[in-house]
């Protein structure tokens, strides 16, 4: 109770803890409906993995940071044991979304765009932040979209979200845990191995090399691990700090400007599956590669593009 | 001996490579890392703890979804179909470009339409392949097997950039608690504007290629009559 007390603590960071809290009862009503669910092959370890999940979101503040630790630890076993699945879920029907919008129309606009709205007025607002405001503008987009249509009750909001959720599973969940590999990378001294390592090759002290061999590194090690945000972990603590960001580059350009270059080794590489592989099945296409070809050239202006901005902007 | 803590890393590499399970390669990474690296079991409990729970900002996504499902319930993709429709005599080309701006500016509000399987397939690719029969063309196989492909594509890039644009996305979130812990703050907002540019240029220059590429890949199946106007519609008519 301390923390909503604290007068130290922004209004904003209470809002959000506000909101983790009702995150976490969403996801831990994700895991006892899946409990419930007979259909769902994996009910028991899919319970388990949402539940604690749940828990550790909602009232991990409270929790010491151990004992948050292992309840992480064991969320991922049923994951990494492929026992978190989905059940058979009523997904809406063509002729319930297009009998709403043939009664509400171009108004659907309104709440869809008021998540964003929410968010860019927090940002406005120090004391407030984006985040608060992006849960805000959520809160104000159903109240919009009850108002719209009464049959948008708060269990259908609920369920539609559970039903996302199951859907998109653990790897949700990924971003997460790569920023606390990220954190346990530093805590071991991983950065400074390998700048360590690197200094041989890259000569310190000169930022323009360094930016260079980050924007291209990000590219390639995404194109090898076909997964932006676990490449940036590792080339923001391996070279983007000790060769970049320690001589005075500015950090957000920097920051942001490499995982969107990681992005243009998204766009060439096959182990991005799910971006270039899997649309050439669903749009039933015959080469392989077509998607991929489609994007060499918009990639590789991309990355010159980036790394000339970072060269200026930094 | 220092080098040894680098064996993380490498798991990370190995394991996406052979595309063992992603959630099992990290932490198979962080334990060997805590391990050699002298942090001890404890100390990669309480890291994992304490970095996931000052991660938490990540988890927003999910308060997101909370809307997300009933506003597709409510009618949301009819509604960009109708919004793309608007434009009369597109070609396929222009189709797919105008999906890309539309696409890149609702990712800036963390709206998505349903991506390839929920949107591209359903409603774009017809709308490209109306545009070739509008004009009095037959859709040739190979021609839609281009504009397929240029129809994903352009999904990718504008979804890639667009949602950098959006304040608190989780990427940039991935950026700023990857960088915290070496000592540096971020602020959200600014990189959010810092992208604005490149979501411009890319989209930009990917909508221009597509234009332009699927002009010549008229000119090439149809002949240069498809690329001159509606004259072009009433002669292979005729």
């Amino acid at each position: 109770m301390s923390f909503f007390t604290n007068p130290s603590n922004t209004i904003g960071a209470k809002i959000l803890e506000v909101f983790f809290i009702i995150m976490g009862l969403i996801v831990i009503y994700t895991g006892v409906r899946n409990l419930r669910d007979r259909s769902n092959p994996t009910r028991y370890g899919t319970c388990m993995f949402w539940s604690l999940l749940g828990v550790v979101i909602a009232f991990g503040r409270w929790i010491p940071a151990t004992v948050d630790g292992a309840l992480i630890t064991l969320m991922a076993i049923p994951a990494i044991l492929r026992r978190v699945g989905n059940g058979k879920s009523s997904v809406p029907g063509k002729r319930e979304s297009s009998g709403n919008f043939a009664r509400i129309g171009m108004r659907i606009f309104i709440p869809a765009l008021s998540i964003g709205v929410g968010a860019m007025i927090g940002a406005l607002i120090p004391s407030i932040g984006a985040l608060a405001g992006c849960c805000i503008g959520v809160m104000a987009s159903a109240g919009i979209l009850m108002a719209l249509n009464h049959a948008n009750t708060p269990r259908v909001f609920l369920d539609d979200s559970e039903r996302l959720l199951s859907a998109m599973g653990p790897l949700s969940m990924l971003p997460m845990l790569l920023a606390s590999l990220g954190a346990i990378f530093t805590q071991a001294g991983v950065g400074h191995a390998i700048s360590k390592l690197a200094g041989g090759i890259i000569p310190k002290g000169n930022v323009t090399i360094g930016i260079v061999v980050l924007a291209v590194g990000m590219m390639l090690f995404t194109m090898v691990m076909g997964n932006a945000f676990a490449a940036i972990t590792v080339l923001i603590v391996g070279i983007g700090a000790p060769f970049v960001l320690a001589f005075g580059a500015n950090p957000a350009v920097v920051g942001v400007l490499a995982l969107t270059c990681g992005y243009c080794g998204t766009l060439l590489t096959p182990m991005a599956a799910n971006f270039n592989i899997v649309p050439v099945a669903l749009l039933e296409m015959k080469d392989r590669m077509g998607v991929i070809r489609n994007q060499i050239l918009p990639a590789l202006v991309m990355i010159s593009v980036q790394i000339v901005y970072m060269l200026i902007a930094s | 001996m220092d080098y040894l803590v680098l064996l993380g890393i490498l798991i990370v590499i190995v394991g996406f490579v052979l595309k063992l399970d992603a959630i099992l390669i990290i932490f198979a990474a962080a334990i060997v890392t805590a391990l050699v690296g002298g942090i001890g079991v404890d100390g990669f409990l309480a890291t994992l703890g304490s970095s996931f729970v000052s991660n938490r900002s990540m988890a927003v996504f999910i308060i997101i979804l909370l809307v997300v499902g009933t506003l597709e319930r409510n009618g949301l993709k009819e509604a960009a179909a109708a919004l793309i429709g608007k434009a009369k005599h597109a070609t396929p080309g222009i189709v797919i470009a105008l999906y890309g701006m539309m696409r890149v500016v609702f990712a800036a509000f963390n709206v998505g339409f349903g991506g390839v399987a929920g949107f591209v397939r359903p409603i774009i690719m017809p709308m490209a392949v109306g545009a070739i029969e509008a004009a009095g063309y037959k859709p040739r196989e190979e021609y839609v097997e281009e504009l397929k492909g240029m129809a994903a594509g352009m999904e990718n890039v504008a979804w890639f950039f667009g949602q950098m644009l959006f304040v608190g996305t989780g990427g940039a979130l991935l950026v700023q608690s990857t960088l915290k812990p070496l000592g540096y703050n971020v602020d959200l907002l600014r990189m959010a504007l810092i992208e604005i540019p490149v979501a411009v240029i890319a989209v930009g220059t990917t909508a221009a290629y597509y234009i332009i590429k699927d002009r010549h890949l008229r000119v090439m199946y149809y002949g240069d009559a498809a690329v001159s106007g509606t004259a072009a519609a009433s002669v292979q008519k005729g």
